[in-house]
């Protein structure tokens, strides 16, 4: 597939299990993420994986286990804290600023990379200036990549929804994330749609080497651009390992076919 | 001709003044999501710190220049208007992150209340003067044109000059800083604003503080024309149909209700006062409040709210 070289694990997932009241979403989930590696996540809708997504991300809080990024645990903290360390997300319903301009929006991927003051800024003060500039060029970068310059300054609502996906994309890659999370990236889009976008995650992985973790539902996809793959049900795990392995496992085969438990 | 010209002016320019106001709900709505009641208690809290300051500095500090009183004193009130936003995060919002919009609404009356108190405890309960050397006499303007020329107020003029600056100010803040970007962002979306980094809780801090310099521009200016005393932070109770009227996410709109209010309560009070036995002034824009709410309950320039079903 490429020439890359997938090294060691950098997020370690151990013994997660959260709840909602009474409502178990996860039970005892445990899975690692190797450096460089595409891992994608999949399962039957109401599964868990958009909650496992969100532990990861700091949305939710586990009750239970122990989440560790490049040895670093991260129990009880925050999305912003999560971003920080270099983990960016996407959004299973887009979660675009509408309003703001492409753009805009990948450029507000950068605001951690932004040091000047607010006073400065305000001012257009040199550094400021200059520090607004150079992140811009750097935002430029990504709308090339994401082929998306025709649509520079079209404010984001106005957008077909496979190019608002492209967006999302964006602003998470302008965060420069060592691991990427992408919650759905081709729902609801057509064959050729997600023909560009499993291009565009391959291309990201290949070409930054960016870990990336991926939620998705179009088997064909997670098949071919996953080199791992973790199988959750009901919120157990019930299977891990290559899509080969994964596509011969019975527990998975019964629970996507529904044949009797 | 003339006399309707004199009136629309006098409206737009009143109308300004709760532009001024009305702008400060609709910067913590825009956001937090927070339909924020204590604005107007912010405004008498920030205008009675600015009323005392300037007549405590020179004091202590021994020097008579009012110039320098006034200047220094609106340093001194914007620094505690930054360390109420920063109080009011720390100890209230921090502590209510996702709660429904009725509690954070009700956390914002208690505010309010609080913040009436204190500012009298703190500042004292007479009535202010803040004397930022506002000209008082009226002038007359294109006598050329009209029999007897136009009779302006010179204070109301400064004042909606003043108000149309912080409108222009804040455009700019918003559209071209990195900040304004974050701010907007926070305002579109939380979930997704802090997934890329954007910390809520120093952005929250901003936009009360930036909340707290629009009413203490609102204090000043109002107080200067009233007086500094309780009766202010009623003042806010007349930017509530203009929220309402230009949608509480629009900061032009806002504006624009703003002066649609005021030119409204004057015109009709001086054309369909006398056949209704007058005093229109006093409830017009409640009515057309109520209208709109009955009509287009997002305002002129809101945001259509349209939940999935």
């Amino acid at each position: 597939m490429s020439n890359r070289k997938v090294g060691d694990v950098i997020l370690d997932v151990k013994n997660i299990s959260l709840s909602f009241g009474g409502v178990k979403a996860l039970t005892d989930i445990s899975f690692d993420v190797r450096e460089h590696e595409v891992r994608a996540i999949i399962g039957p809708n109401g599964a868990g994986k958009s909650s496992m997504l969100n532990c990861i991300n700091g949305v939710y809080q586990p009750q239970q286990g122990e989440i560790t990024f490049r040895g670093q645990h991260f129990k009880h903290m925050n999305s912003r804290q999560v971003a920080e360390m270099g983990v960016a997300r996407t959004f299973q319903n887009l979660a675009l600023f509408k309003g703001m301009s492409v753009l805009d929006n990948i450029m507000t991927g950068r605001n951690l990379k932004m040091k000047c003051g607010l006073l400065a800024q305000a001012l257009h003060w040199g550094p400021a200036e200059r520090e607004e500039i150079a992140q811009r060029e750097f935002v430029e970068r990504i709308i090339d990549f994401l082929e998306i310059q025709l649509h520079r300054k079209t404010p984001v609502g106005r957008l077909p929804y496979g190019l608002q996906k492209r967006v999302d994309l964006g602003r998470a890659l302008a965060m420069e994330p060592q691991v990427l999370l992408l919650d759905e990236p081709m729902a609801g889009m057509n064959v050729e749609e997600k023909q560009d976008m499993s291009r565009f995650i391959l291309d990201v992985n290949d070409e930054f080497g960016t870990t990336i973790v991926l939620i998705e539902h179009d088997m064909g996809v997670v098949m071919d651009i996953s080199d791992r793959v973790v199988v959750l049900d009901y919120g157990k795990k019930i299977g891990d390992g290559t899509p080969h392995e994964v596509r011969n496992n019975e527990d998975v085969i019964r629970a996507y076919l529904g044949t009797e438990h | 001709m003339g006399f309707f010209l004199e009136t629309l002016f006098g409206g737009l320019m009143v109308g300004m003044l709760y532009s001024l106001i009305a702008i400060g709900f609709v910067l913590i709505y825009k956001a937090s999501g927070v339909f924020n009641f204590a604005q107007g208690a912010m405004v008498l809290f920030a205008a009675l710190a600015m009323a005392r300051f300037a007549e405590w500095l020179p004091r202590w500090l021994g020097f008579e220049s009012l110039v320098l009183a006034n200047l220094l004193a609106f340093v001194a009130a914007m620094a505690v208007m930054i360390a109420v936003a920063w109080l009011i995060e720390r100890l209230v919002l921090s502590k209510l992150v996702n709660q429904e919009g009725i509690t954070l609404l009700m956390a914002t009356l208690g505010i309010a209340y609080f913040l009436d108190g204190l500012g009298q405890t703190l500042f004292g309960n007479d009535i202010y003067k803040i004397d930022v050397g506002m000209p008082k006499e009226p002038m007359m303007v294109l006598e050329s044109v009209f029999e007897g020329g136009l009779l302006l107020s010179r204070e109301d003029l400064i004042a909606a000059l003043v108000a149309a600056a912080l409108v222009v100010v804040l455009a700019l803040f918003f559209q071209k800083t990195s900040t304004g970007r974050a701010l907007r962002a926070v305002a579109d979306d939380h979930q997704a604003a802090q997934s890329i980094g954007i910390p809520l809780n120093r952005i929250w801090v901003i936009v009360w503080s930036v909340a707290g310099f629009a009413a203490l521009v609102a204090g000043i200016i109002w107080g200067s024309k009233l007086g500094v005393q309780f009766s202010l932070s009623l003042v806010a109770l007349k930017a509530l149909p203009v929220v309402i009227l230009g949608g509480l996410t629009s900061i032009p709109g806002a504006i624009i209700g703003g002066l649609l209010i005021g030119v409204g309560e004057k015109l009709s009070e001086i054309y369909l006062g006398p056949m209704l036995g007058g005093g229109i002034e006093i409830w017009f824009a409640y009515v057309l409040a109520l209208v709109f709410l009955l009509v287009r309950p997002q305002g002129l320039f809101g945001e259509k709210i349209i939940d999935r079903v």
